[in-house]
């Protein structure tokens, strides 16, 4: 049998992810716009500013090192991988046994380092505190985000993400408390991992606040607009890892074409609500301080944790 | 011709090789004008022995074991050689690890006054040789001979630049720690020999021990040998000893030296005393835990570089202490494959370890030998002076933080798949607790990565910050050339262990069953290829660098080039943005202290914190911040004091009287007739 059509549906599958992912932040805005009581942006305004930014012709601080102007391509690449190793469309796909969940946080944490290098480039009292408070976060976030997948992995025995939803999407319909506590954790690694509110304000530039934001402070134009871009594909791979763990119904096995139409329409409606649930939750939070950070991160640690014993204490 | 015979069999030429690197030593001291020997060849030849010396190794992997014994040593006691797997995996670490080092040392000692260069050429090869031997030795006799002459080489070395007290200081903790642990290994050897008077390897492992002698004996060992490995709480050598001694010398201790007390651990619990048992395990895997966490909390804390590099080595050591405790579990409950695999995470790690260790050590090294700079405080902007040196210093650090597709990844991704082998385990609790110690590798592997990227980003990074006056930084030149080679091999090292992973596991595969006779599944040995690295099955875990790193960066450079296509290149040069506030100087940025006041906010407890904040009215204001060691305090003080105690006791008996002492004989003669007759 020939792999032109897997690889085929591979590429299809990465290239829906990057010209999509924007289109979720511009929901997730509308939705947040509507809860609010403002009158809303277009659904295609992230198109609009990356489209924007590209055209502009970017500022760079003299005493950049290349390592400042590679950065942003860096990024894309890690979040564009990424987006290739979560079965977002399909299982089963050629790219899968490349990489596992363990390799997928290991690029998160590539583009995390790589981020944080950048915004310590050029000297500036913001990109260290960004870089600092960035790593931070994110030395307690990847443990849990591990805990979590963890979790899923011991119980399909296995720490491919095909196997793991093959595995879940084909059990009994029941509410197994250890992926309970797994999801409560996976969701508070989400709002941190993806500078969302309560750990970090994506809207904000307040000095004392700010983390994602720091880092980035010395980027303009297309390498502004790659950051931005690699952001919305990170927002998306992060919300179809989680659809894909506890909600992996619709998804089309083993690289089937003829389940792609359901495959998508099950996945957009997924989105749309996931969606629609964080810019609820980002409304009706309040961000924390910095230093409850670590608390509410270390919450999420426990709780991946818990349910890691839970599924050891009672097979559930 | 019989001799030539010999001397080509891998024992004969490992044992010429070794002989080479004394050779080399004794040469470097004649006195020629200018030590024109020790400066133009000896690090260059002592590189060549290397590459051969692992090549030796790598070819031994393969065959069955061969002994050697040599008309030497005690009357009764001639010296045994062997090479096995185990050995000759770790002659190849040392041999192409060392390599590197020794072409970087032949540039950095270039320009050392002659009488000290001569002592440094000498000790250095020496100090390899040592290790050879330890690795080569099938006899107690002959390692504990090694063993020591490779503490007291690499203490002459630590003691380079023994004007400074500081210097000296440390070298006497390290000769102290490293005797209370080699104590510990010789009442090992003597708890396994058993009074029959054999010291041969062969018939410490014919021995069998009762059960409680046989744990007396893994008690032994795991101190003794973790004493020189820098497990928690007798780490407190390696923060002293690594930054005292010339950069280097650092790299082989922390590179390739720990890593022999590793080889000692396994050749001594799996090989020698066999019969692991769980429960060894479990206590090797706590205190592994304890050692690599706290290894990398105290790492974030130090802005001296070197120091921070010796704490990160407690952690790693840590780290393969974890693979290492797991293999022992999983094996002491008779399941030999997942320890298999647990064996070979800890080795991967120990290989990947000395590689991207020594290439930090001698990055560092390169930044103190331009720059005149330890304290990361001064440092900043070095990316633009020594440019080269940032690069290999980069891949080091990436590789350190356990980032793919480098070889640090690899071994913590193996160290995860042991854990997650758990549900085979018959005992509930070990069951559940092995995933939190995965937990802890987790947590870190994280901290890891924040630590690196402090320690890049404030060295390689940013602004020079204000140095004092003498400081060369303003002046820093990139590394020299054959500097620039060492570093260059270990970068490579870095890339060929993390993307051929595939080759190395059926090495340490092999290793591994000529241990304890089993090796990985079938069918992960079938689902292998050159490509793919699978510990148990496909359909559970596999993970493939070399598809992972050509993808990433083919989108990255397809990224690039659509940018470049659709839109344009043009960059404009400015001033960074300053907020509306102009005079934003270096001093500004980030400090290596503050980059690590998040983690003290969160871990206060676990440091010894003396801090004196500035009051509001203060018009010179001054903050300052010591972090000690708690272990300085709770162990290592109460025990000074207590010897210092004992042996003002002692010291009562001698009165300097000879009629005293006389009297002391005749004591000593009345109670030996009484009782020895």
């Amino acid at each position: 049998m020939s792999q032109a059509p897997a690889v085929a549906f591979q590429i299809l599958q990465s290239v829906f992810v990057v010209l999509a992912a924007p289109l979720l932040v511009g929901w997730v805005n509308q939705c947040r716009a509507w809860l609010q009581n403002r009158s809303a942006p277009s659904l295609l305004l992230p198109y609009w500013t990356l489209a924007k930014l590209f055209h502009k012709e970017p500022v760079i601080a003299r005493g950049a090192s290349p390592l400042f102007r590679t950065t942003p391509y860096v990024l894309f690449g890690c979040m564009w991988l990424a987006a290739g190793i979560v079965p977002v469309l399909a299982t089963g796909l050629p790219f899968a046994p490349a990489a596992d969940i363990i390799a997928l946080v290991g690029v998160f944490a590539l583009a995390r380092v790589f981020a944080a290098l950048a915004a310590m480039d050029i000297g500036t009292p913001f990109g260290g505190l960004g870089a600092r408070r960035e790593m931070l976060i994110g030395f307690l976030a990847e443990p849990a985000m591990l805990m979590t997948l963890f979790t899923a992995a011991f119980i399909s025995g296995s720490t491919q993400l095909t196997t793991i939803v093959d595995t879940l999407a084909h059990r009994e319909f029941a509410l197994y408390p250890s992926l309970a506590f797994a999801a409560v954790a996976f969701l508070m690694v989400l709002l941190a991992e993806n500078a969302r509110i309560p750990i970090d304000n994506p809207a904000t530039h307040l000095e004392l606040t700010m983390v994602h934001e720091a880092m980035i402070l010395e980027y303009s134009a297309r390498h502004l607009a790659l950051i931005e871009w690699a952001a919305a594909i990170k927002l998306f791979a992060y919300m179809t890892i989680g659809i894909a763990l506890f909600v992996p119904w619709g998804i089309a096995e083993g690289g089937d074409w003829r389940a792609l139409p359901l495959a998508i329409g099950a996945l957009l409606t997924k989105l749309a609500l996931a969606g629609a649930g964080l810019s609820l939750l980002e409304t009706l939070l309040a961000k924390l301080r910095l230093f409850l950070a670590p608390e509410f991160l270390s919450a999420a640690f426990l709780l991946g944790v818990l349910g890691m014993l839970t599924h050891f204490f009672i097979r559930g | 011709m019989n001799l030539v015979h010999a001397a080509l069999s891998p024992v004969g030429g490992a044992l010429v090789l070794a002989l080479c690197w004394l050779a080399i030593a004794g040469a470097s001291l004649v006195p020629a004008k200018n030590a024109a020997f020790a400066r133009r060849f000896a690090f260059a030849l002592g590189a060549v022995v290397s590459v051969g010396l692992a090549a030796l190794g790598l070819e031994s992997v393969w065959m069955p074991a061969q002994m050697l014994t040599l008309p030497l040593g005690l009357p009764d006691l001639p010296f045994h050689l062997r090479i096995d797997p185990l050995a000759g995996f770790f002659l190849m670490l040392l041999g192409s690890v060392s390599a590197g080092i020794s072409v970087y040392a032949a540039g950095y000692f270039r320009e050392e006054p002659s009488g000290r260069l001569a002592l440094i050429a000498c000790q250095y090869h020496v100090f390899l040789a040592s290790m050879a031997f330890v690795l080569l030795a099938d006899d107690a006799y002959l390692f504990m001979v090694s063993w020591e002459t490779m503490a007291l080489a690499s203490y002459f070395l630590v003691i380079t630049d023994h004007k400074q007290a500081a210097t000296r200081s440390a070298g006497f903790i390290y000769l102290l720690i490293a005797h209370l642990g080699a104590i510990a290994i010789l009442l090992c050897f003597g708890v396994l020999d058993g009074g029959r008077g054999d010291y041969s390897f062969d018939a410490l492992r014919a021995a069998r021990l009762q059960p409680a002698w046989a744990t007396v004996a893994f008690l032994l060992a795991f101190f003794g040998f973790g004493a020189k490995a820098g497990i928690l709480p007798l780490h407190a050598w390696l923060p002293e000893a690594h930054p005292a001694a010339p950069s280097p010398v650092s790299a082989l201790m922390s590179g390739i030296m720990i890593k022999t007390a590793i080889y000692g651990m396994v050749r001594v619990i799996f090989d020698l005393i066999g019969n692991v048992r769980w429960e060894w395990g479990l206590a090797v895997v706590v205190i592994g835990a304890g050692t690599a966490l706290f290894g990398i909390l105290y790492a974030l804390m130090q802005h001296d570089l070197k120091r921070l590099l010796a704490y990160s080595s407690v952690e790693n050591i840590g780290i393969i202490l974890l693979g290492l405790g797991m293999a022992m579990v999983f094996i002491g409950f008779g399941h030999p494959a997942a320890g298999t695999l647990g064996l070979i995470a800890a080795l991967y790690h120990a290989l990947n370890h000395a590689v991207f260790k020594s290439l930090l050590f001698l990055g560092a090294g390169s930044i103190l030998h331009s720059s005149g700079l330890r304290n990361l405080n001064d440092m900043g902007g070095l990316i633009h002076r020594m440019p080269k040196t940032a690069f290999y210093f980069l891949i080091g650090a990436l590789a350190i933080s356990a980032l793919p597709p480098l070889n640090g990844f690899v071994s913590e991704w193996l160290t995860f798949q042991t854990a997650l082998q758990a549900p085979i385990l018959q005992n509930g609790i070990v069951r559940s607790l092995l995933p939190l110690f995965a937990a802890t590798l987790a947590l870190a592997g994280a901290l890891t990565a924040m630590c690196f990227v402090k320690v890049y980003g404030i060295a390689f990074l940013g602004q020079a910050r204000e140095p004092a006056p003498p400081s060369r930084l303003p002046h820093a030149g990139d590394a020299g050339e054959m500097e620039r080679y060492g570093m260059a091999w270990l970068a490579a090292g870095c890339f060929l262990l993390g993307l051929f992973p595939s080759s190395f596991l059926l090495i340490l595969n092999r290793v591994a069953a000529s241990l304890g006779g089993h090796g990985l599944s079938e069918q992960a040995l079938a689902d292998s290829g050159w490509l793919w690295l699978v510990p148990t099955a496909a359909e559970q875990a596999s993970y493939s660098p070399l598809i992972f790193l050509v993808v990433i960066v083919a989108v990255t450079l397809l990224a690039f080039l659509l940018v470049r296509r659709f839109y344009h290149g043009r960059a404009r040069l400015a001033d960074p943005w300053d907020c509306g506030y102009p005079e934003q100087g270096p001093r500004m940025q980030d400090t290596a202290d503050a980059f690590g006041q998040s983690i003290r906010h969160v871990f206060g407890p676990l440091y010894r914190m003396q801090r004196s904040l500035p009051g509001p009215d203060d018009v010179a204001p001054r903050y300052d911040l010591r972090i000690e060691d708690r272990h300085w305090y709770w162990l290592y003080l109460p025990v000074a004091r207590a010897a210092e105690f004992v042996s003002s006791k002692i010291a009562l008996l001698q009165q300097g009287r000879i009629s005293i002492y006389l009297l002391y004989s005749f004591i000593t003669l009345i109670a030996l007739l009484v009782f020895v007759r």
